[in-house]
């Protein structure tokens, strides 16, 4: 399968190993992966703080960019950023033609771990990793794209990973993008209560689909100076020990 | 006690997070209720099937009101109630004093209600001379603290047992007590008398039945029958969404009411009220009395994104689960109606201008929309309430709006895109240690956002190698 890989502004710029890992899982399973390097954002920030011009600039941009390809598949390491692309076809509501295109992209835009369980119907990638670890579900890719079963599938598989799950592993991070800088103190606080259950879980990583709330866990680990490392699972199910 | 204003959101914020008693009573509340309302759905095989169907009637009835107000009017009428109809807040609390001051009354007891909360309608009736007290433990407690409810069905949630206590031991004159049946007891005597000697009763409504024009009001302690049922003249106040086309459609929202806002299967009480009584030896009212009120809910009603709004149940379910309501509770949002359905329905009650914060004060997480029992998009009302904040250009945002602007001028050119990474990465040099942007506090002035972000938490650096670079360096050549 001929795989476009939309690595998310963040990753490319802030995370590279994300892009990299994905790559490499990817290929492993079998497919062929493109990257367009003209790809820049998914038009998130500017759409969810109300700025719907900037979004329809951005937008555009996006959908142009991923239709030149011939791939059967948009893949992202980013649930949020997957189900930003799926908001698409809301954002251009009053433009029939752009919406057209928006959905078209829409259709064939997947959040990697929902890719490879959905899609491909693989659960083993292969992957090993010694130690113990839990998962954070991000909330985009939770209660837009419905994922929750299948990362963890992904991750029981890995050979030599000890698996448990975090109290309230479906309760937000306090990230929430221009949320996190407007309301630093509120962002904090429900951060720690994460943070509060990632301790109790013993854990020596956290694992998470989005790198926008490992980027918010681990700015907070590491503030604390805890061991615990944060992981995106790309990086994980890239790993072999 | 002076009363918070949604203007200073974020201040009143930090003050509820310094707040550790109200934040200990935030935390066990909204988390027993949350676990009471997963069990209680789960108690349910066809939850889902519920939702929708309780949103099919909601979205018929908000298509069609004005057929069902005047099915509902008239069949109440026919049954000895008299309707009234209030634009707003202020001609609410006006027809509301009159019809108590043509009656000579004096003495009012009150059962809760959100929609009285709206019209600041105590306010009102002080100033007019009458005495007021409110019968709900909960609102009970807030009024002789002189405060205002901090939750939609549990007004007092932010009080602890404790800080009860104190407050009856200097109202109420009871010694120090931290037995909770001492205080419901005092709290139930106390009140007996006031309904005894009351001239009128207020309630709100939760349901207005179109079919059979009846009113139904849902509790758990009894006052609200007392209330509707013991005074000469009964006023019920109702919101125009509050209409229900048939009487089955009960059975829908009565599973779903209780199990979303408390986690029972069902309120202690439910009060059909049709009419008054129809033969004059019977108890109850001699006088029905409903004042249906606007009060900005037709602007809702005009649009068909906003629309949704109406369809509320005022359940409390997404406070309850809302990370941001969980830190900081309900005062902060300075409205009457706080948490996620506060911060989509106050702007609209009440304008933009005041509530800006509001729509932002969400990290658009989704578990409103998640436990919602008549699954209002409250994400997308807030991101809908955003863009016409920016649009609207309320309050000053010339810096976000420039950043904005050239934001998106960068994310669509790859020159751009790369020179600011490049520029970045020259920058950052200043600012890296360790592999890591630690605090950075003298970065306000220059850039906010990053002063924000690492006030509490380290950032990651740009990236030496961009996976780009990477991509046309390390991997491109496998292909």
């Amino acid at each position: 399968m001929l795989v476009s890989l939309f690595v998310t502004c963040l990753v490319d710029q802030l995370w590279s190993s994300v892009g990299v890992s994905s790559v490499e899982v990817l290929r492993r399973v079998g497919c062929e992966v493109q990257f367009d390097d003209r790809q820049t954002c998914c038009s998130q920030p500017a759409f969810n703080t109300g700025y719907r011009d900037e979004a329809r600039q951005v937008g555009r941009r996006f959908i142009e960019v991923f239709e030149s390809g011939n791939a059967d598949a948009i893949v992202t390491p980013s649930g949020s950023c997957a189900a930003m692309v799926h908001h698409l076809p809301e954002l251009f509501s009053s433009d029939e033609h752009w919406q057209k295109r928006a959905r078209l992209i829409a259709d064939r835009t997947f959040e990697l771990s929902s890719f490879l369980v959905r899609v491909l119907n693989r659960d083993d990638v292969g992957a090993s990793w010694p130690g113990r670890l839990t998962w954070h579900d991000a909330c985009h890719g939770l209660r837009d794209l419905n994922i929750k079963t299948e990362p963890r599938r992904l991750i029981s598989k890995v050979r030599g990973a000890e698996f448990v799950e975090l109290d309230n592993a479906d309760s937000c991070c306090g990230f929430g993008g221009t949320f996190s800088v407007k309301y630093p103190e509120i962002s904090l606080a429900i951060l720690d209560q994460k943070i509060e259950a990632i301790e109790r879980a013993k854990v020596d990583a956290v694992i998470s689909g989005d790198a926008s709330c490992l980027m918010q866990i681990g700015g907070r680990l590491s503030r604390k100076g805890s061991k615990v490392r944060v992981m995106h699972i790309a990086e994980l199910l890239a790993s072999k020990a | 006690m002076n009363h918070l204003t949604s203007e200073t959101f974020d201040d009143n914020a930090r003050a509820a997070l310094d707040d550790v008693q109200l934040r200990g009573a935030l935390r066990n509340a909204t988390s027993l209720f949350g676990k009471r309302r997963l069990a209680a759905a789960a108690g349910l095989q066809n939850w889902e099937e519920l939702r929708n169907r309780a949103r099919s009637i909601k979205d018929d009835v908000l298509l069609h009101l004005d057929q069902y107000l005047e099915q509902f009017v008239a069949n109440a009428e026919s049954r000895g109630a008299k309707f009234h109809w209030a634009r707003d807040a202020s001609e609410a609390n006006a027809i509301i004093c009159k019809l108590i001051q043509d009656r000579g009354g004096r003495k009012i007891v009150k059962s809760k209600s959100m929609t009285t909360e709206e019209t600041h309608l105590n306010v009102a009736l002080e100033a007019a001379g009458m005495q007021v007290v409110e019968t709900d433990l909960g609102e009970y407690i807030i009024q002789l603290a002189e405060e205002t409810p901090s939750h939609i069905i549990v007004p007092a949630i932010h009080k602890t047992k404790r800080q009860i206590s104190e407050l009856f031991t200097s109202e109420l004159g009871i010694p120090p007590t931290d037995d909770v049946d001492k205080l419901t007891a005092t709290a139930r005597a106390t009140l007996r008398d006031r309904f005894a000697e009351a001239d009128v009763g207020i309630s709100g409504v939760n349901f207005g039945i179109a079919e059979t024009g009846t009113i139904l009001i849902v509790e758990n302690e009894g006052n609200i029958r007392l209330t509707t049922s013991l005074p000469r003249t009964h006023i019920a106040v109702m919101g125009i969404e509050k209409v229900l086309p048939r009487f089955a459609d009960v059975d829908v929202f009565l599973k779903l009411l209780p199990r979303s806002g408390t986690g029972q299967r069902l309120t202690t009480y439910q009060s059909f009220i049709t009419g008054v009584k129809q033969n004059a030896a019977d108890e109850g009212p001699d006088e029905l009395h409903v004042v249906i009120l606007d009060n900005g809910r037709s602007r809702m009603l005009a649009h068909p994104i906003t629309r949704q709004s109406l369809a509320c149940i005022r359940c409390g379910a997404c406070l309850n689960a809302c990370p941001v309501y969980q830190q900081i509770g309900g005062h902060a949002y300075g409205s009457v109606y706080p948490g996620p359905i506060g911060a989509v329905i106050t702007p609209q009650l009440v304008g933009l201008k005041k509530t800006a914060q509001l729509p932002y004060a969400s990290s658009l997480c989704g578990a409103c929309r998640e436990v919602c029992p008549v699954k209002i998009d409250i994400p997308q009302l807030l991101l809908h309430l955003r863009s016409e904040i920016t649009e609207a250009s309320v309050n000053k945002r010339r810096s976000e709006q420039f950043a904005f602007k050239l934001w998106a001028r960068v994310m669509t050119s790859n020159w751009l895109y790369r020179m600011s990474g490049e520029v970045g990465r020259l920058f950052q040099r200043f600012v890296v240690h360790n592999g890591k942007i630690g605090k950075l506090e003298k970065a306000g002035i220059l850039a906010p956002p990053l002063a924000a972000w690492t006030s509490g938490r380290d950032l990651r650096p740009i990236e030496k190698k961009t996976f780009r670079e990477r991509w046309h360096s390390e991997l491109k050549r496998h292909d």
